[in-house]
């Protein structure tokens, strides 16, 4: 699944700059546990979460995140786009819930990390 | 040789390989792990491209067409201007023919008589969908010898592109470029450092100052440690898992200390990530150890961190760990993570 049709299930909107809309995402993760992310998310995952801090960047830089989606219309700090466009991380931002992200995500056929090997 | 024209003739030898060789072979060879030569790595990216890729993402969107009534003199500075070597004719929005410059050239060798297109235009077209894979398009080409086909909608049956040899030749050397970027930088492994040096121990250290509370450059000595490794040429998933245990320290010391640093001791086979603080230290370490198991204060919470999990993470990321802590003094831990082999050789509990 693209970035773009991504983009378009969730009804967001990106954030900053960095909007590679041909990326491919493979799977997805939803925590707003920045050690619980660290943990369990794969390379080349879409991480959507709650908080809009710029750890949650450092969080996708570390671990190699492919994107980040912001749920229930939390608008990411000017601190976390700067961050994300150095490290050319896309950001997405949409009104639906955490809950609704995820199913929709899920019913379109992206998988969570575990169930990639 | 020019390297340009190197480069697209391996890369349409490889695309060619490919075409031959079967699926399954090429399947099976995909899955192999380890280092190859660094040829056969290319062909075999241009082999898994090529059947990744789709039509629509090497065919040319912006199509030239021409209708059955243009003449063929009109035809030759259509050619000409457009720099292309043959066109669609659409009639009614209709694709009713296609015509080449070897149409062209037969029309100039008969005598050149003009008329209209559709007296020399081929009538039946052989088109392509825009969902097919991208070795369709390459067995096609080479099945028909055609140099060109236009590409439809599954559903519409529109027009929507035209694919030839060179624009599957660019979009894949557009791929690889990417790849050998990435490529590059492996090349230049860390390994390389070692064997020019001569000693009876080489090892290289560098080191990160952290300051308590400053979130706003939380991540930093990591980021910077991350990238560091990279350019050292270690492999993706080791530099991932060092990256991940020192940013969890770089927290830990970030959120409970007044001050630490992590050194880093990058050895031949092998990385050391020492983390010292001189924060309040752990009074009982075991404990701490236990996943869930925290202290910390609902700031840290909101931050996404403070959960219990960070020394669990660390552990699951190192092949070694040692916590000591003084309380009262602080704290140092130590982590270790084999070079040579990607995955962790001891498993979090």
């Amino acid at each position: 699944m693209t970035l773009n049709e991504i983009s378009k299930i969730l009804q967001a909107d990106f954030a900053g700059d960095v909007k590679d809309l041909d990326k491919e995402i493979k799977m997805a993760c939803g925590s707003d546990l920045m050690s619980d992310v660290l943990s369990f998310i794969k390379a080349d995952s879409l991480l959507l979460t709650g908080l809009a801090n710029p750890q949650v960047v450092r969080t996708a830089e570390m671990a190699g995140i492919a994107g980040i989606c912001f749920v229930r219309g939390k608008q990411p700090q000017p601190e976390t786009v700067k961050l994300a466009e150095e490290k050319k991380i896309p950001l997405l931002a949409t009104e639906l819930s955490m809950h609704e992200s995820c199913g929709r995500l899920y019913r379109e056929g992206l998988p969570g990390c575990d169930e990639i090997k | 040789m020019n390297p340009v024209a190197d480069c697209i003739g391996k890369v349409y030898l490889a695309v060619m390989k490919s075409n031959n060789s079967k699926k399954d072979s090429f399947t099976a060879r995909r899955e192999v792990p380890g280092h190859r030569k660094t040829d056969d790595l290319k062909f075999t990216r241009v082999q898994e491209l090529v059947y990744e890729l789709k039509v629509s993402d090497a065919m040319m969107q912006k199509v030239i067409t021409t209708s059955p009534e243009t003449s063929m003199s009109e035809l030759r500075e259509i050619l000409r201007a457009n720099r292309i070597s043959g066109t669609p004719v659409i009639e009614n929005g209709r694709l009713v023919g296609i015509v080449s410059i070897e149409d062209f050239i037969k029309w100039l060798a008969e005598g050149a008589h003009d008329c209209p297109i559709k007296d020399k235009m081929t009538k039946n077209v052989k088109t392509m969908y825009t969902d097919e894979p991208l070795i369709h398009a390459v067995s096609k080409l080479e099945q028909t010898g055609f140099g060109r086909f236009p590409v439809v909608d599954r559903q519409s049956k529109r027009l929507v592109g035209i694919i030839t040899k060179g624009h599957i030749i660019e979009r894949l050397l557009q791929k690889l470029e990417i790849d050998y970027h990435e490529e590059e930088i492996h090349r230049y492994r860390a390994s390389h450092i070692f064997e020019d040096i001569i000693a009876d121990k080489v090892a290289l250290t560098f080191r990160s100052y952290l300051k308590g509370r400053d979130f706003d450059r939380a991540g930093e000595a990591s980021s910077g440690l991350k990238k560091t490794l990279e350019r050292l040429g270690i492999h993706p998933q080791i530099v991932r898992r060092a990256a991940i245990a020192s940013y969890e320290a770089e927290m830990n010391v970030i959120i409970y200390a007044e001050s630490g640093e992590i050194s880093v001791e990058v050895q031949p086979g092998e990385i050391h990530i020492d983390v010292t603080d001189s924060g309040p230290g752990i009074p009982d370490v075991q404990k701490a150890m236990q996943p869930g198991y925290s202290t910390a204060a609902d700031w840290v919470r909101e931050l996404g961190f403070g959960a219990g999990m960070g020394l669990v993470n660390i552990q699951k990321c190192a092949d070694d760990m040692e916590l000591t802590s003084n309380p009262g003094k602080g704290t140092h831990l130590k982590i270790r993570i084999d070079i040579r082999t990607t995955q962790p050789q001891t498993k979090a509990g």
